[in-house]
């Protein structure tokens, strides 16, 4: 059997990217990393065939990462008053000032979106392939694909004011 | 392509932006957007919006992978969880083991198997010994019943249980602290364990109770990376644990068989 080291560490700095794109932090991005790779590694027997293995562990980063938002919502998000503050302060200047920062105005989107986008404009996967990591048909890839780019479009361009939340 | 002015997909207009066109396709595109301003314009932001966003992350990738994501280090940690478990699942078998066979010793001791007889108790004691060595010297929390700290209430209490006067060999000149005792089941009665701890927190166990026999040469058993001699002196099997080469158990077995027989 092939060396899971050998076929895994090539695909590390893609899985890395994707999870700072998602998450915007770059410790928080390499634990969901770490998870993801244990979680490959302890079943590595269950794995696809070697072309799916790319398309394996980003499906399973993402489940990660949902089930951990969804954990995290279910607990409450703890932000400090001062960091609150501090947030808001920044989103406020991030919008006069980067308006065309497309990274900042993909946070705004819903997860599935900003899936979407990173999956197949920057890791480019099939939209096939695509359609299998988010679980959706393939057809639903085509059209959420062509409303997350025009959403995206508006924030770039309009700015995140309208659409920002407040932190709480 | 033809002069008509066929609408193009929205799907294809996807692909375009994708760069997933064939050429054909991708010239017919590009035709039909030089007629449309307006869907041109759309179109080449999301194309700017898609470089902008693959140039904001392109950095990310191409970071050296942090150590604690190395494959290597990964399965080196998954495989010291592996053994940990591993070494609680074989405490659990060697005590299965040592039930089983005690009841198959029970069985045989009969009259006509004398060689048996004299064989058997000290490899019950050092099974019994070792598989309370694994299941107490990996114990960070709850290692000993009683501590050395009331070494003398110990004593008094497990020699009252055993129904032997027992005394805790001196094992400083080897290294081995005392770190305290419990009584444990053993054979038809009680057992007891005394355990020892060295500087570098390796354990060693002494382990005393009630059996047949007079039988007095050692026995030498290696149970994994835990090496016990067990001997019958007086009615009384002993046994010593510890993880450590036959010779460097070996003096350790010899000074506690000195010590514990009485002289003269």
């Amino acid at each position: 059997m092939a060396d899971p080291g050998a076929l895994l560490e090539p695909l590390i700095p893609a899985l890395r990217r994707y999870a700072y794109a998602l998450l915007r932090d770059h410790a928080a991005a390499d634990d969901l990393v770490q998870d993801t790779l244990e979680r490959a590694l302890s079943r590595w027997y269950l794995r696809r065939p070697d072309g799916e293995l790319r398309a394996w562990l980003f499906t399973i980063l993402r489940n990660l990462q949902i089930d951990a938002h969804r954990q995290g919502r279910r607990r409450g998000v703890h932000v400090e008053i001062d960091e609150a503050d501090h947030r808001e302060t920044a989103a406020r200047q991030e919008a006069a000032l980067e308006a065309r920062d497309v990274l900042a105005a993909l946070e705004q989107l819903p997860e599935e979106q900003k899936s979407l986008l990173l999956l197949i404009g920057v890791e480019d996967f099939s939209y096939g392939e695509a359609a299998r990591i988010l679980g959706v048909p393939i057809g639903t890839v085509m059209s959420r694909l062509s409303r997350a780019r025009q959403r995206l479009r508006s924030i770039v361009e309009n700015g995140p004011v309208a659409l920002l939340r407040r932190v709480k | 392509m033809t002069g008509e002015d066929v609408p193009i997909g929205e799907d294809e207009l996807q692909s375009f932006v994708d760069e997933r066109l064939d050429e054909p396709r991708r010239a017919a595109v590009e035709a039909y957007l030089a007629r449309h301003p307006e869907l041109a314009e759309r179109i080449a932001a999301e194309r700017r919006q898609r470089a902008g966003l693959r140039a904001q992350l392109q950095g990310k990738a191409a970071e050296p992978i942090p150590p604690r994501l190395r494959i290597a280090s990964l399965q080196a940690a998954r495989l010291a969880r592996l053994v940990r478990r591993a070494s609680l699942l074989a405490a659990a078998v060697a005590l299965f083991v040592v039930g089983a066979s005690a009841g198959w010793f029970a069985g045989s001791l009969r009259p006509s198997s004398p060689a048996l007889v004299a064989q058997a108790p000290t490899t019950a004691i050092a099974q019994g010994a070792t598989a309370a060595y694994r299941t107490f010297v990996v114990e960070v929390a709850h290692p000993v019943e009683v501590g050395v700290a009331q070494e003398a209430h110990l004593l008094q209490w497990l020699s009252k249980r055993l129904g032997h006067k027992l005394e805790a060999p001196d094992l400083k000149p080897f290294g081995y602290r005392l770190m305290g005792g419990r009584l444990l089941p053993g054979g038809s009665g009680a057992a007891a364990q005394l355990m020892y701890e060295d500087a570098s927190g390796k354990r060693l166990t002494l382990y005393v109770r009630a059996a047949d026999g007079t039988e007095t040469a050692f026995r030498f058993q290696q149970d994994g990376d835990a090496a016990t001699f067990a001997w019958i002196d007086q009615g009384f099997g002993f046994a010593v644990t510890a993880m450590a080469s036959r010779d460097e158990l070996l003096p350790i077995a010899e000074a506690i068989y000195r010590g514990l027989v009485p002289k003269g």
